[in-house]
């Protein structure tokens, strides 16, 4: 890309601007950030690992971590046939179907954490028959999962669908002529197209299902050692004055949310995949 | 597909090679159902089955006494308070997005990446983490507390803090689009009109302004989403007290706590309607932006 030659030496306005945007987004973002990392370690590592270690602690980020992998993995595949079917079959209201896909970008997590909970809650119909069958989804890690995959819907599904839409037909049509079923046109035709962004869109909605919090307080129940996950667990400890376990949770939660931020921006740079949240 | 297959069967010179793709057809009409239908429960079991929870559990209560329990003073102010964060943040997403937007794309200094990197950040952490950060740096015992109270400022548990909150959450909407649009379009345009002779100030508000146009009100649209419906970084820092920073999803929080359905229905009810008009909104501004992404999707 050319780059403006006033780019070059920048002059005091332009030197002001960015300053202006550069402090702006540092007293935003980073310093409330690491004045989390610096108050878990203020006491030494011994003291941070003992908060993260406690057994509560503990059980809490293991469950937000299990249900946030399993919820990206989930959305991989199913945010890739969603794309797919949203832009390949000619299925009746097609353009409804594709508008629907990012209600959840727009309805506040909350509302749908009160949605989900009043749909599979135990006074409901659909409550009812999964507890006849055995099965608890409210008050339950089920619950949690469906939540997390309503909030995280649209990452994987907008990544895929532009890429879907712009592989050249004379492609596949190759593919077809020389004898490869359908299945393997889709391994070496669309696969690697989509595949980066797939990957990205489902790193986005990990990301996204490890700080959920607003749908999760609802649908979960929040029983420690059970449906207690870590954002909830924070908030507890921080509503309790327990501000140096929080910060300790918190920065563990921060060094996966970077490391996760940071391969998903790699890949859409590195790949041509898009983010989905736009 | 079929369309595909027809040209294909037309235009291949190996009519062995042809045949082949039509034999596995019948298959691949049942593996496409398959399919459809997979996606369609996915679709309708996640997304369509709680919204119409919503409006059928609304009906049991009733829609007189949900509507009038969002008439209250207390929902009313809860209400009110949640648009006039709306305002602020749409006021101020609009000159950060874009002049944020210009310095990382146009701009180039060291830690131009780490700057962009800093505005995408609030959607990689959760927005309790952030009222900690806020709780730790201006809250009780914070680093900046001392200076607050000598000032007379008041800003965890009132309306500052939710601004703050809520400026943090919605930091990377506009920024985001804009900086997208930016980049697509190039320097060209702008470098004719300073060639031309036009001033900084004129360049922006006739060459680059116009081009942003769209990109800056999705964001705004997305900002406005976000800001109606943000609840753990407004609930940490803001405390939720009835009539002083409670907004409309604390309200309904605190009302399921209180077993107060008909407010805690009627507020998502509300809080549902005014995000599908959002999203109607979004769609409509989408379909415009389409063959201007589209047509430059392959540079």
């Amino acid at each position: 890309m050319s780059t403006p030659s006033h780019a070059l030496h920048p002059s005091a306005g332009e030197r002001a601007l960015r300053l202006g945007v550069a402090f702006y987004a540092i007293a935003l973002v980073a310093i409330p950030l690491v004045v989390i990392v610096h108050v878990a370690f203020a006491d030494g590592f011994d003291a941070f690992w003992q908060h993260v270690s406690a057994p509560v602690a503990k059980a809490a980020l293991w469950l937000t971590l299990w249900t946030a992998v399993l919820v990206g993995v989930l959305n991989v595949f199913l945010g890739t046939a969603t794309a797919w079917v949203l832009v390949r079959y000619p299925l009746p209201g097609r353009a409804l179907l594709s508008a629907l896909i990012d209600l959840p970008l727009a309805v506040p997590t909350l509302v749908a954490g009160v949605m989900l909970a009043i749909l599979y809650g135990p006074s409901s119909v659909a409550g009812q028959r999964f507890e006849a069958l055995g099965f608890e989804v409210i008050f339950a890690p089920p619950g949690i999962v469906i939540a997390l995959l309503f909030v995280t819907l649209p990452f994987v599904v907008r990544a895929v669908e532009p890429l879907l839409a712009e592989i050249d037909p004379a492609e596949e049509e190759a593919a077809l002529v020389l004898g490869a079923g359908p299945w393997r046109t889709f391994r070496t035709v669309f696969l690697p197209a989509i595949m980066p962004a797939a990957i990205s869109g489902g790193i986005r909605s990990l990301g996204r299902a490890l700080g959920e919090f607003g749908s999760i307080v609802v649908v979960a129940g929040n029983i420690p050692f059970e449906t207690l996950t870590a954002p909830v667990f924070l908030f507890g400890e921080i509503e309790s004055g327990a501000p140096k376990t929080a910060a300790a949770v918190s920065t563990v939660l921060l060094v996966f949310a970077l490391s996760l931020h940071g391969v998903a921006r790699y890949l859409e740079e590195h790949t041509g995949a898009r983010d989905a949240a736009r | 597909m079929q369309r595909a297959e027809v040209e294909l069967l037309r235009m291949t010179p190996v009519p062995a090679a042809a045949v082949l793709p039509s034999v596995s057809k019948r298959r691949t009409v049942a593996g496409q159902l398959t399919l459809a239908a997979i996606v369609l429960v996915y679709l309708g079991v996640i997304l369509l089955a709680p919204i119409v929870a919503l409006v059928v559990e609304t009906a049991e209560v009733g829609f007189g006494p949900a509507l009038e329990a969002v008439m209250t003073p207390d929902a009313l102010s809860a209400l009110t308070r949640s648009m006039l964060l709306v305002v602020i943040a749409l006021a101020v997403n609009t000159v950060v997005g874009t002049l944020g937007a210009v310095v990382i794309v146009r701009h180039r200094f060291p830690g131009r990446r780490l700057l962009s990197a800093l505005f995408d950040l609030p959607l990689a952490v959760s927005p309790v983490m952030i009222g900690l950060g806020f709780l730790l740096l201006v809250g009780r015992d914070g680093v900046f507390e001392p200076a607050l109270v000598t000032l007379g400022l008041k800003v965890v548990f009132s309306f500052p803090g939710l601004v703050i909150g809520t400026l943090f959450v919605t930091l990377p909407y506009t920024v985001r689009e804009i900086a997208y649009v930016l980049e697509e379009i190039g320097t060209s345009e702008e470098e004719a009109a300073v060639t031309l002779g036009a001033s900084p100030f004129q360049t922006f508000f006739r060459v680059t302004l116009p081009n942003i146009r769209l990109a800056l009100g999705y964001g705004l649209l997305m900002t406005a989403a976000r800001t109606l419906g943000e609840f753990g970084a407004v609930l940490v820092l803001g405390g939720s007290i009835s009539g002083q920073t409670q907004t409309a999803t604390t309200f309904i929080h605190d009302a399921i706590e209180e077993r107060h359905l008909a407010g805690a229905y009627g507020m998502a009810m509300v809080l549902a309607v005014v995000s599908v008009a959002l999203l109607l909104v979004l769609e409509f501004a989408k379909s415009r932006r389409q063959p201007a992404t589209a047509g430059k999707a392959g540079t």
